[in-house]
């Protein structure tokens, strides 16, 4: 059964923007924005999450620079929301208790990174280890996931 | 459970996904120079076909992207999804279901 922690606060960012900001972005961030569909990318402590084509969610220290290539967007939403980390046997199993993704180690897998849902909540979903999930929930919707996730645990005890 | 394409994501849950209407309704360039009845026609006149019908759907909570998707009203059954700038792919006026 997988142990549900909260995952220690970073600075989080939304990163939006166009090819020209996002190449100036990748000198600026001194790592390359992942530009495949649902993967992220580690440098040293910080990590970038692919969203959408033109949208990144960036965890870390150091995203705070300011780019020339207009126009861009990168909006601070530390404390919109927080981290979960879920570790253990049956991680999968116990997301897709609310989650519709295809939890496959062979389709999502390491180091995928999608919105979706979990339950009620719209939540990004960051597989960090084949047994290792990162949860991104906006705050007032945590102690909902939280507990959500706490009954699946029942189901593995 | 119904897996809709989306163009940017691939096959995802219809649970991320929302419904954005009509596709292909270009916006008058000068709303002001066509007649009331050709605004009329833009702002609230909509085809709702039994059949095949092209529509703008929104990958809410996955990336976030509005893409059209070609889809048959009477069976559901999602025919093609492409998009939005892409032209609507030829498709038969019968579904597989």
């Amino acid at each position: 059964m997988a142990d549900i922690s909260e995952a220690p606060h970073t600075e989080r960012y939304i990163f939006r923007g166009g090819e020209k900001a996002c190449a100036e972005a990748d000198m600026a961030f001194g790592m390359n924005l992942p530009r495949e569909a649902c993967h992220a990318k580690v440098t040293g402590e910080r990590a970038a999450l692919w969203l959408g084509p033109d949208e990144w969610l960036l965890l870390g220290n150091g995203f705070n620079v300011q780019l020339t290539a207009l126009p861009y967007s990168q909006v601070d939403v530390s404390h919109r929301q927080i981290g979960i980390q879920l570790k253990g046997n049956h991680a999968a199993d116990m997301l897709n208790i609310g989650c519709p993704l295809d939890l496959d180690d062979a389709i999502f897998t390491t180091g995928m990174c999608t919105r979706t849902v979990f339950g009620k909540a719209e939540i990004i979903l960051w597989r960090q280890d084949v047994q290792t999930f990162h949860i991104e929930v906006w705050r007032s919707f945590g102690d909902y996931v939280r507990g959500l996730l706490a009954i699946a645990q029942k189901e593995y005890m | 459970m119904l897996l809709i394409k989306c163009p940017y994501c691939g096959e995802r849950s219809e649970l991320e996904f929302s419904y954005g209407g009509q596709a292909h309704i270009v916006r008058p360039l000068i709303p002001s120079d066509i007649t009331d009845e050709a605004l009329t026609e833009y702002l609230y006149h909509r085809d709702n076909i039994k059949g095949v019908q092209a529509e703008r759907w929104r990958h809410l909570h996955g990336c976030g992207r509005f893409f059209n998707a070609v889809r048959d009203t009477t069976t559901d059954h999602f025919q093609a999804t492409y998009k939005i700038g892409e032209a609507q792919p030829a498709s038969g006026a019968k579904s597989d279901g």
